[in-house]
């Protein structure tokens, strides 16, 4: 068999990261070790042979071998993602063919450079692969993750991210509230900017961080926009656009 | 169809009234995908090459290159990340046109499109003649932006998105077929939405195809 073929995975955990993002365990009969970026293609069949594909980056380390966690934000009406939420359960069987895609990867070497995370909302999925590979290593590649979300029930893995951040001096979690902070919140609280981004690469000193940013296209956009503006050179910026361009 | 997988009560919710390549859904959205920042080019240093296996190389400045006959061409676009986008309008030069300019050596089989940033994307030369293939300068009555590969791409729409090159600075001709950027990380060398040549395991062996 080869590495893409689609094969039938298995439905055996679902938990709910907030209220409209779901992650999925799917345990897969083929097994292929990823790398922390990649996604796979999941498939669904209607009885009358139509089908409908989409892309979901892996939110599992590569350290989690023979089954894939995916983290899927559930869109009202989307054809995939709504039937993800609605008509998928435990045990149930999932087509999917991956790992795929060798460019927004983070390998994990020991002298890799500084790792700036910058993720709007499910952008945050194959961010969270990279930090649980690194975490899974015991790397201790000084990374940040900047986060941008609507408000405090948006926070993806928010529970695990702020246990990293408490247990690992050399991570720094800066979440950022675009639409309502927290009461007292210090932090950001704007959509995100050149004058942002300039101040969270300056976080790591005159090392320039290699960037993954990922999110909707207008997020990405700004985000690497930002960056540019804040004197890192492109090529050490990686960018993964999803949804649609109005983000 | 008997004993084929499907998902229990797995119902289509996206309509199209146009003819879909396997696996895709139609969106009306122009989605911009790209691997890095978005390039910036000023008109007064574009330029646009023919180079590679050819008597002589030739290059057109910004201005030049307007010169050239434009035309109007109205593709559907099958992006691998699953939309389809039908009934686009651009106005550009045909690479037939481009092609009247230089003398290919009769090696030359393939073609590799570059692109500032570094992009590269490879192509049979025979999929860029015939009228499949343009260089855009506008979308939809105007200059065609940035973010979407402005000044100017290379639009090939029957092969998947990937392959019309953003920020296109030129045509290099080469005998053999050398993978590009994507094709080097695993996506297909040909790309045919239709066969649903998405990644490099899916490309048929290189003698069906001929
Ligand atoms: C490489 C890659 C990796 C991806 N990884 C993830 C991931 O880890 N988690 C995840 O949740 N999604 C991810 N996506 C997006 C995913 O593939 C689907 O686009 C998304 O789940 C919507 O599909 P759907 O069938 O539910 O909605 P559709 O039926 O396709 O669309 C319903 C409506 O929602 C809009 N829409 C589509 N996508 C989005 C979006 N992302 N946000 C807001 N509106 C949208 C459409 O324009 C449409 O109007 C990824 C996409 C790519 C290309």
């Amino acid at each position: 068999m080869s590495r893409i073929t689609w094969q039938q995975a298995t439905v055996t955990g679902i938990k709910a990261e907030t209220s409209h993002v779901k992650t999925f365990t799917l345990r897969l009969p083929q097994f292929t070790p990823h790398l922390a970026g990649q996604h796979y293609d999941l498939r669904l069949t209607a009885e009358d042979g139509y089908q409908a594909e989409r892309s979901y980056s892996i939110a599992s380390p590569p350290e989690q071998t023979g089954e894939i966690e995916l983290t899927v934000e559930i869109i009202t009406d989307g054809e995939v993602s709504g039937y993800l939420n609605e008509g998928v359960g435990i045990g149930d069987q999932l087509e999917v063919r991956g790992p795929i895609g060798g460019y927004f990867v983070w390998a994990g070497a020991a002298n890799a450079p500084p790792l700036l995370l910058v993720g709007g909302g499910s952008g945050v999925v194959p961010l969270m692969a990279m930090l649980r590979h690194r975490r899974g290593v015991g790397l201790r590649t000084p990374a940040a993750l900047l986060f941008s979300v609507r408000t405090a029930e948006d926070v993806i893995y928010r529970a695990e991210l702020e246990a990293l951040a408490r247990a690992d001096s050399t991570f720094t979690l800066l979440l950022d509230y675009t639409r309502q902070a927290p009461p007292g919140w210090a932090g950001y609280q704007r959509r995100l900017d050149a004058p942002m981004l300039a101040e969270v690469v300056a976080h790591f000193g005159p090392a320039q961080p290699q960037v993954f940013a990922c999110g909707p296209t207008g997020f990405v956009e700004a985000a690497a926009n930002g960056l540019l503006a804040a004197g890192l050179p492109p090529e050490l910026i990686l960018t993964e656009r999803f949804g649609p361009t109005t983000g | 169809m008997a004993g084929f997988f499907t998902n229990k009560g797995f119902q289509p919710k996206r309509q199209s009234s146009h003819p879909l390549p396997p696996g895709q859904y139609e969106t009306t959205d122009f989605p911009v995908l790209t691997a890095g920042p978005t390039p910036r080019i000023t008109l007064s240093q574009w330029e646009f090459r023919l180079e590679g296996l050819v008597a002589e190389p030739v290059k057109w400045s910004w201005a030049e290159f307007n010169q050239l006959p434009m035309q109007d061409f109205n593709p559907d676009i099958h992006c691998v990340t699953k939309w389809s986008k039908f009934d686009t309008h651009w106005r550009g030069v045909s690479v037939d046109t481009l092609l009247e300019h230089v003398r290919l050596k009769p090696e030359a089989q393939f073609v590799t499109e570059f692109s500032y940033g570094g992009y590269t994307t490879n192509v049979p030369l025979a999929d860029l003649r015939g009228g499949r293939a343009f260089v855009g300068v506008q979308f939809e009555g105007q200059p065609l932006a940035a973010e979407h590969g402005g000044p100017a791409r290379l639009v090939v729409p029957h092969l998947y998105f990937w392959k019309s090159a953003k920020w296109v600075q030129g045509l290099r001709f080469t005998a053999a077929d050398e993978p590009g950027f994507w094709e080097r990380g695993g996506y297909s060398m040909y790309g045919d939405p239709w066969k649903e040549q998405r990644y490099r395991d899916d490309d048929e062996p290189a003698a069906s195809r001929l």
